[in-house]
């Protein structure tokens, strides 16, 4: 591996940052007087505050960094993950799902499914989210340390350490306001440091049309048409003609509708900072605002990840190769911090891996802020004490913070020596995951579907997500983690086609069951759903506000700006 | 008690003092560095724009909260 040498200007970069990290906890410590302040910030944040948080929440390192991988290994179908994948679940959720978010004065997803569904609904969706939120937050510290170990030299356990307590101070001290602000300043934080690079490494290859050039003959020397890697659409037809291995119906379904839908819509990670917003309308236009920054991000990370694969390619001119794996396969996860070493020298590399420290503590700041939201009202105050005083759930989710982290870095360490344990756990909340959004869309537009129809739906999804996995396999894998362990009945060409039908059968396993069990169960009351359904609830009052402030015209600009951009790289 | 921490401040001083840091640092630093950067020096001009950026929220954040 190869190693980057920090200077000290480098190291000033980064301890300017952490200063103003904990600053901003310190600062914010004063308004931290009731449970609600500390963790929900009172519902006082400006919608674009909120807006830039419920984009960066989700802009974890892993997620950065891995989206500049799949540019390397897929080409700009990976804006798949945003254009398709991101941008009309976030109008989606803001335009039709928030009225009932933030209209029933829930304080949490789990909450909200207490009130239209029932508590076994709540419990469920409560304890697997919090255990999620936990092992997330932990392989994002591991991840963290191997990449400061492996890259900068540093101590591995010191890293953890070390970033696990600044982390521990912003939340301790300023709650979930805290994480909030800190999220912002990581996502300009990230603007910053990436920009250059992508305007370096575009000059560097020649522009746009140069990069098409030489991934063209990347494209051609592997057996794909020379458009694989520069289009996006074109070469979907089949899943073998395209480097990602999907085929159209399973990538608009699989990823655009179940799993994009799932996570933004339901996950409540990113759907507190909307319910944090100040006002109905500013939660709503929360998603909207974050959708247009989203929709420019393929060209901060995947770009940078396509121009690695060109340099890569170009017979050793530029002196930079990406690393093989022991098998003799490119290995693509290194590949923006490698990038940031070959084109950028001392000074602003360091804002670039302080843009990258900045996304590996948010990413963990988002999960644990989450996470004592949902162990102080949902666990703690619903099965453990319900009559104490509010002082008494601050208190709660401070040590919450303080429990979230030492379990994180639990997590982390369990991470390092029993790596198949943590493939095992993900693959386990991937299943449980698949089915929710089916489970929402009922809730909020279909008034009869009950508690109990909920709840068999969640479980049938996930069993069948199970069932599913366990009897395909992704191409060249062994039956094990991979799939395959109930037999193998279908074989596709990679793993993200399987995770996408994957999630296709869940989803309408819980569908259906949810329908047909809500049938045969009694209805709910009707005056109970007030607020929490569609049909049984006033229109938001947008009268006044100029039509360009209204989510719903907003939404639909967003939605053709999305549609423009898959046409421009079909 | 609203949280009324304006985080433009914050956010307009965080992006001024990097922006003074590494355009300081183009200034006086060795200017050999830059071969890695197409000849580009890139402390300088990005600092600089960040400097310049940061100032202009600072500006923006004192002008609403004078209101």
């Amino acid at each position: 591996m190869n190693r980057i040498l920090l200077e000290p200007v480098d190291y000033a970069v980064l301890g300017v940052y952490l200063a103003f990290v904990v600053a901003i906890g310190v600062a914010l410590k004063r308004f931290m007087r009731t449970s609600d302040d500390f963790l929900m910030t009172g519902r006082s944040m400006p919608a674009w505050v909120a807006g830039l948080a419920f984009l960066s929440a989700n802009l974890g390192a892993q997620e950065v960094m891995g989206m500049a991988a799949s540019g390397a290994k897929y080409g700009i179908a990976t804006s798949h993950f945003y254009w398709v994948g991101a941008v009309p679940a976030m109008v989606f959720v803001g335009v039709f799902m928030m009225p009932f978010y933030y209209g029933s004065r829930a304080r949490s997803v789990p909450e909200y499914l207490k009130l239209r569904f029932d508590e076994k609904t709540r419990g469920f969706n409560a304890l697997t989210f919090a255990a999620m939120t936990i092992f997330s937050s932990g392989i994002s510290l591991y991840a963290m340390g191997l990449l400061l170990a492996s890259l900068l030299g540093w101590d591995f356990h010191a890293s953890i350490a070390l970033s696990a307590l600044i982390v521990l101070a912003y939340i301790f001290l300023g709650g979930l306001a805290s994480a909030i602000y800190n999220e912002v300043l990581q996502f300009f934080l990230i603007v910053a440091g990436f920009f250059p690079l992508v305007v370096l490494g575009l000059t560097d290859v020649g522009g746009w049309n140069g990069l098409t050039a030489r991934l063209g003959e990347v494209a051609t020397s592997q057996g794909f048409a020379a458009g694989a890697y520069t289009e996006s659409w074109r070469h979907t037809a089949s899943a073998a003609a395209n480097p990602m291995g999907v085929e159209w119906f399973g990538l608009a379904m699989g990823l655009g509708f179940v799993l994009s839908f799932g996570y933004w819509c339901t996950d409540f990670l990113v759907v507190q900072r909307a319910m944090a917003a100040r006002s109905m309308t500013a939660a709503r236009r929360t998603p909207l605002i974050a959708a247009v920054p989203k929709m420019l991000f393929p060209f901060l990370v995947i770009l940078p990840g396509m121009i690695a694969l060109a340099l890569t390619n170009d017979g050793g001119a530029s002196g930079f190769r990406l690393p093989l794996k022991e098998d003799g396969s490119l290995n693509y996860d290194m590949t923006i911090p490698l990038m940031l070493g070959h084109y950028f020298p001392p000074g602003i590399l360091g804002l670039g891996l302080t843009a990258l420290m900045a996304s590996f503590m948010s990413g963990m700041a988002g999960n644990v802020t989450a996470f004592n939201t949902v162990w102080t009202y949902d666990i703690y105050q619903s099965y453990i004490r319900s009559q104490a005083s509010d002082r008494h759930y601050l208190w709660v989710g401070r040590f919450a913070t303080v429990f979230g982290i030492a379990a994180s870095v639990g997590a982390a360490f369990v991470a390092t020596r029993f790596n198949n344990i943590m493939d095992f756990l993900q693959l386990v909340f991937a299943f449980v995951n698949a089915p929710l959004f089916a489970t929402f869309l009922l809730g909020m537009f279909w008034k009869r579907a009950t508690g109990h129809g909920a709840f068999a739906g969640l479980v049938a999804g996930t069993l069948a997500a199970a069932a599913h996995h366990g009897l395909s396999l992704p191409a060249d894998a062994l039956p094990g983690v991979k799939g395959g362990w109930f037999g193998v009945t279908a074989r596709y060409a990679s793993e993200m086609a399987q995770n996408f039908w994957t999630a296709i059968y869940a989803w309408t396993a819980c569908f259906l069951v949810t329908v047909g069990v809500s049938i045969v169960t009694a209805a709910p009351r009707e005056e109970s759903l007030r607020g929490l359904v569609h049909s049984l609830t006033p229109r938001s009052a947008d009268a006044g506000v100029p039509w360009f402030r209204r989510p719903g015209p907003l939404g639909a600009a967003i939605i053709v700006m999305a549609a423009v951009l898959n046409a421009f790289f079909w | 008690m609203p949280m009324d921490l304006d985080l433009r401040k914050p956010l307009g001083l965080l992006f001024a003092v990097l922006g003074l840091l590494l355009a300081a640092y183009g200034m006086a630093g060795d200017a050999s560095v830059y071969r890695k950067s197409l000849g580009v020096n890139v402390n300088l001009w990005w600092g600089g724009f960040l400097l310049v950026s940061g100032c202009a929220v600072l500006a923006v954040a004192r002008r609403g909260s004078g209101r």
